[in-house]
Parts: C-alpha cells; sequence; structure tokens
C-alpha cells in the first residue's frame, strides 16, 4: 500500500495546483507515474478515489505509465528496464526506491551501473482541468 | 507537470516537533557516530525519537547501531521499525550491504521519494544523519523542510573547520536556525575552534574526547551508551535541550 501514499501527494500536489488556478470544481487531474516505480495501477486507482474530496468530487484521474528508459554513462547503450532478470526481493527494492535501481541494474552492454533513467522514474501532475 | 510528492512532506512530518540535521560539511568527522549516539540518548531519557540515514551513499548507523534484521512495515506508505527505542529508517533495507552508486539527481530523487512515504509516528525529535558535503541532500533539506535545525559536527582540524564556516554562511544567508556546533575527536586543549564559533555567532555545544575504544562499542548500543564519547554526548544534549527550552522562554 506504498501507492497510497503516492496517491496522497498526487491529492495534494492536484489540491495545491487547483488554489493557485483559483479552480472551484475539478473535473479531471492527469497524472504520469513512471515504469520503475512498479506501481500496481489498480491500488493507486482505488487510493486516488478514495481520497477525493470536496472540490474533487467529481473529477477523474487518469493515469499514465511511462516505460522506463535508461542510458549507459560509459558506453552510450540504451535499453528499457525490465524486471524479468530481477529477483523478487530486487524488484520489491526498486518499487520502494526506485533509484536502487543502480543497485541491482547493469548495462546489458558493459556491465556499468552508471546509467541515467531518461524517463520512466517517478510520479507527475502533468495536468488539471476544472471551473473557475 | 510538477513533482506531487514535495506537496507531502510537510504532512509526513506534522506530528514531528523538532527535525535535527547533523551536519558538517567534511566526511570523517563523527557525524554517523555522534547522530546514532545522540538519537538513543534522547530516546533513553524519555523522549520519542526518530533517526533517518541520510548518507545513501554511504550508510553506517546501521552497523554502530547493530541493526540486522528490521525491516519497514507497509500501511499506506513506509512505516519505520523500532530499534533500540528509536524510529530508524535507512536506505540499507533496500541495498542490504550493497553498493548504491548514487549521482545526486539520484540522491534527490531517493531523498523526496523516502520524505513523502515515510510515516513517522508521533515525535519529540527526528534526527538526520547527513551525508558530507555540500550538496543535493543538503539543498534539499532546506527546501523541502521547514522546521529543520542544523547542528554542525566538527573536528579540532582547521581543514574540516573550513567546510564548517562555508556551511555556516550558507545557512545563515538562508535564514536557517543552527543550534550550535560540536567538536568532536578532541584530543589537546586547544580553544581554537570554540573561538572561531563565537566569531561565527556559533553556539559552542560542547566538546568530545577522541575515544579510542568507541571501534569496540560498534554494534552495540548498551555499549556505545558506556563511552567517553556518550558521556560527552549527554552533556551535549542537556545543553541543547536547556537552550531549547530557554529560546522558548524567551
Amino acid at each position: 500500500m506504498h501507492e497510497w501514499a503516492l496517491a496522497e501527494a498526487a491529492v495534494a500536489a492536484a489540491s495545491e495546483a487547483a488554489e493557485k488556478e483559483h479552480l472551484k470544481e475539478i473535473a479531471e487531474v492527469r497524472i504520469r507515474i513512471g515504469q520503475l516505480q512498479q506501481i500496481d495501477n489498480e491500488i493507486f486507482k482505488f487510493a486516488l478515489e478514495q481520497l477525493k474530496t470536496g472540490k474533487f468530487k467529481q473529477a477523474r484521474f487518469k493515469v499514465k505509465t511511462v516505460k522506463a528508459t535508461l542510458k549507459c554513462r560509459v558506453c552510450g547503450n540504451k535499453w528499457s528496464f525490465d524486471r524479468k532478470n530481477l529477483d523478487q526481493n530486487m524488484v520489491e527494492a526498486i518499487h520502494f526506491v526506485p533509484e536502487i535501481a543502480h543497485t541491482y541494474i547493469k548495462c546489458p552492454k558493459c556491465g556499468s551501473p552508471d546509467f541515467d533513467i531518461l524517463e520512466g522514474r517517478g510520479v507527475w501532475l502533468e495536468s488539471i482541468r476544472g471551473a473557475k | 507537470m510538477s513533482d506531487p510528492r514535495t506537496s507531502i512532506i510537510d504532512e509526513r512530518l506534522r506530528n514531528v516537533r523538532s527535525i535535527i540535521a547533523v551536519s558538517g560539511g567534511k566526511g570523517g568527522v563523527g557525524k554517523s557516530l555522534f547522530s546514532s549516539t545522540l538519537a538513543l540518548i534522547l530516546a533513553e531519557s524519555g523522549r520519542k525519537t526518530g533517526l533517518f540515514d541520510l548518507d545513501f551513499t554511504s550508510p553506517s548507523t546501521n552497523l554502530i547501531l547493530g541493526i540486522q534484521d528490521a525491516k519497514p512495515a507497509e500501511d499506506k506508505g513506509i512505516i519505520p521499525p523500532k530499534v533500540h527505542g528509536l524510529e530508524y529508517m535507512s536506505i540499507v533495507y533496500y541495498s542490504g550491504d550493497r553498493a548504491a552508486p548514487l549521482r545526486g539527481v539520484d540522491i534527490s530523487n531517493a531523498l523526496i521519494e523516502l520524505l513523502a512515504v515515510t510515516i513517522w509516528d508521533d515525535l519529540d525529535f527526528l534526527i538526520l544523519d547527513m551525508p558530507p558535503g555540500i550538496s543535493d541532500a543538503t539543498l534539499d533539506l532546506m527546501r523541502l523542510i521547514k522546521k529543520i535545525e542544523f547542528l554542525i559536527i566538527t573536528t579540532p582540524s582547521q581543514l574540516a573547520f573550513e567546510t564548517v564556516k562555508k556551511l555556516t554562511n550558507l545557512l545563515s544567508a538562508q535564514n536557517l536556525p543552527i543550534m550550535g556546533i560540536v567538536e568532536n575527536m578532541k584530543t589537546g586543549n586547544s580553544q581554537n575552534i570554540r573561538e572561531q564559533a563565537c566569531k561565527l555567532n556559533l553556539r559552542y555545544l560542547g566538546q568530545i574526547p577522541y575515544d579510542q575504544q568507541i571501534e569496540n562499542a560498534i554494534g552495540n548500543p548498551a555499549k556505545l551508551l558506556n563511552t567517553k564519547l556518550a558521556k560527552a554526548t549527554k552533556q551535549i544534549t542537556q545543553r541543547m535541550l536547556h537552550t531549547r527550552k530557554t529560546d522558548l522562554a524567551n
């Protein structure tokens, strides 16, 4: 239920954005989630539904997962994150702290742990739409 | 697009009355030993205390406290386990004894993630064991934790104190509270650090003698609390708490 904590963060950020834009009723909130977070989308959406109150009562939450792309700083190789080469403990560790990927994942070409996560990590509030 | 995780950090720390970042700039000045001992002393005195090891690339408070099998629980976030009377959080729960080779942006992201999802209980004190350097972790905490206070630790070495000066300038320019300075690994009677702290308007909280026996206490909190380091840290803690009481009264 670590998803719940991230859903709370998303609702808090959406409330701040609604306040800033003087929105009285929110129709839609778009959220992007990096694949590296390995969020259970069903639990995340359930949490969002449970947490929406007040001006968010009628809001629809749209959640999009962004595939994780990694790029080796040593050899320049680009590759996609794939959990199938990792054991359950590693997958769980990355789920809680995605940067721990640097502990368990190596460049498939040169074996370096020094890579950039080009996209597909973190949670982002993409947009918010509603009536003023 | 904005990162929603930063919006929930205040809420996560709402029930923590005092957040103390044990900082020093330089590595090897004893931040982790002092943080661990300070946290144990506060907990022993009946204060609800948490310890969060923020040295993600070289965590060591788990070794100092001899923590091996503890794991956080999961319930609408991550609940730090209680170890030796402390709520204890560290990246080692996830990295184990493997290296976590993180660059600045990764350290920043991991810090924000853990601050956003860790559910601390009602605490009197949360002690943050800071990594060396004045970079991502320091800057993020300055930005993200409104009620943070800094406690600076140095050795008698001028080399360590030069970094303290830079850190003090940075924090003071941002109007961030500095509780004071602790002089660790003291060997002689020099008043140099005390005098320089005074010039910087830093409260000199006390000194900790160099303790050759400290290695024997690593991994054993009961032994640690019987060291010269712990004895000096107790006096420093009393001074710190007394100062705080006086500040509150004024």
